[in-house]
């Protein structure tokens, strides 16, 4: 898979794409990791699944989707016309329910890609789970693998305590890349009411807040791994996306920062090639990794 | 939809909380059609701890002047800075977002409930109901006289009855125990306001027979059906606030089950 730039918007930040079209041009960017697909129908966690925190905010939506033969059959035939890379996030409960969402997925000409989301903190089953151990990380990619012919990339939690290590397994199991981070799991409670801001008590941070651990994780991740790292985590500005490609990202994702700039995208592209220009630097793939020592 | 950037024409203080902001396009773009129940998202600038933009709904329209109003009360950091706005400065905003009250396809009897900041879209939808030929009642409540806003503006559109929790205007109580309820037989009921009032707004309705349409300000990131965050559970099943709504009719809300 080629990518136009390396700037694509994150699953859960940006539906399916559709939501953005009066706001940008989906054309000018790389790829759109659509919203979170599971093989049934679900209807997500119960109201309030957001709370706003300094620089971020918690999420626990719980993966509300109208299931993988909802998404192949009404919202494929929309989105396949989209001039961009439409890449399926998608996740599960058990591996068989991640191997039939992926083989149902195989079949769509016009979607290059899947995103395991192994990471999902907002699941009670499932989700996070399998990203949280090697083992059963590497055992969905495995089994996943064998029936996705497509590039497969694998999304990281970073609620873990070596993310490197997560992904060396999946790399061995056959993931073409991984992306990372998922969201941090997190809480807030409201002082007056002595209740939990979240439905489901404890929700996934997101947001410029997270930045600085996620850079952190991606460039320990390029440092294990061979295959290529999508660095997400609070991006919001150029210059967000240049330390990823730096930290070792050969791509980025915008998240949580569509919410409140549903353009940022298209900026964070203009501003990546104005600084190529600026340092007269032929290709971004240049920078990948290219940190400086002090 | 739209991301544009707007002018403060004026900011008015209301009394201590709530100010009325008049804003245009800085570009003199024409502005899209808008429709009373209809939002804007307000992007609040150096404000370090307010990261989402702020949902606001639309008070008024005035093609004439290409110009819109927005009530906003202080609630926290992000809605006191953009209340401490001054005229000339500029506003990003996103809209116009969600759905609208539906306008009547026949004469009647039309109610307007309104409760503290919302009566803000109330004021919108009254205005354009004068505009289709039809007659309505506004019935606003609040916690005293100080706190029941733009009072000239709805006795100008329609006839004003009021509530308050101390007395000091109108009838003393909240808005489902004003006696015009018990006098008066009304064909429809809009309401916005806190949640607890269109509660019980929509139990008169519903035990009356009489159709009713309610404005929800469920929290939201984006107001555009990306974050799904601010779903509101329905007869369909969990819907997002900011684009099926805010304007639910009570028979699709799960309230009363």
């Amino acid at each position: 898979m080629t990518l136009r730039n390396p700037v694509m918007t994150a699953s859960g930040t940006f539906g399916y794409g559709t939501e953005y079209t009066d706001f940008m041009e989906l054309g000018r960017i790389g790829g759109v990791f659509v919203k979170g697909t599971t093989l049934e129908p679900r209807q997500g966690n119960d109201y309030p699944r957001m709370a706003e925190t300094p620089s971020g905010m918690l999420n626990a939506v719980g993966l509300q989707n109208k299931g993988v033969d909802y998404f192949v059959e009404q919202i494929y035939p929309v989105i396949k016309e989209y001039d961009t890379h439409m890449i399926v996030n998608v996740s599960g409960s058990t591996v068989e329910d991640y191997v039939a969402c992926s083989e149902r997925l195989a079949a769509l000409e016009k979607i290059p890609a899947i995103e395991l989301n192994i990471s999902c903190p907002n699941v009670k089953e499932g989700g996070m789970a399998f990203g949280t151990s090697c083992v059963s990380a590497a055992q969905v990619t495995k089994a996943v693998r064998k029936v996705y012919p497509g590039t497969l990339i694998v999304k990281l939690s970073p609620n873990v305590t070596d993310i490197a290590e997560i992904a060396r397994y999946v790399e061995a199991e056959g993931a073409d890349a991984v992306s990372l981070v998922n969201t941090f799991l997190g809480m807030a409670i409201d002082a007056e009411s002595r209740r939990p801001k979240l439905s489901t008590i404890t929700g996934g941070l997101s947001g410029p807040c997270i930045k600085p651990i996620a850079l952190r994780m991606v460039w320990q991740v390029y440092h294990a791994v061979s295959i290529p790292v999508i660095g997400m985590g609070g991006i919001c500005s150029w210059q967000d996306a240049i330390e990823f490609i730096l930290a070792g990202a050969t791509a980025i994702q915008v998240g949580t920062c569509n919410f409140v700039d549903p353009s940022v995208s298209v900026k964070i592209v203009e501003g990546i090639d104005s600084y190529l220009q600026r340092h007269q630097i032929d290709s971004v793939n240049d920078l990948v990794g290219a940190m400086e020592t002090l | 939809m739209k991301q544009l950037v707007f002018t403060i024409r004026s900011n008015e203080p209301l009394n201590d909380q709530n100010h009325l902001l008049k804003v245009a396009p800085s570009d003199n773009t024409p502005l899209p059609l808008m429709l009373p129940g209809q939002f804007v998202q307000i992007l609040v600038e150096n404000a370090p701890h307010t990261f989402l933009r702020r949902p606001i709904s639309i008070n008024n329209h005035d093609p004439e002047k290409n110009e819109i109003w927005l009530l906003v009360q202080v609630v926290g950091e992000g809605t006191r800075k953009i209340c401490e706005m001054k005229c000339g400065d500029q506003l990003n905003m996103l809209l116009p977002l969600g759905n609208s009250f539906t306008i009547p396809s026949a004469p009647g009897h039309f109610l307007l409930v309104g409760g503290g900041v919302g009566t803000a879209p109330m004021h919108f939808l009254g205005k354009i109901l004068k505009e289709n030929g039809f007659t309505c009642d506004f019935l606003l409540g609040g916690t005293s006289e100080m706190n029941i806003l733009q009072r000239s503006e709805f006795e100008q559109i329609g006839t004003l009855y009021c509530t308050t929790e101390d007395g000091s205007l109108g009838e003393k109580g909240f808005v489902t125990h004003h006696s015009l309820l018990q006098n008066k037989v009304y064909d429809f009921i809009y309401s916005c306001g806190p949640k607890p009032m269109m509660v019980a707004v929509a139990r008169y309705a519903k035990e009356r027979g009489i159709g009713c349409e309610v404005s929800l300000e469920n929290l939201m990131a984006c107001g555009f059906g990306a974050c799904l965050c601010c779903v509101e559970k329905t007869t369909r099943g969990n819907v997002c606030a900011c684009t099926e709504g805010p304007v639910f009719d009570i028979n699709e809300l799960r309230w009363l089950d």
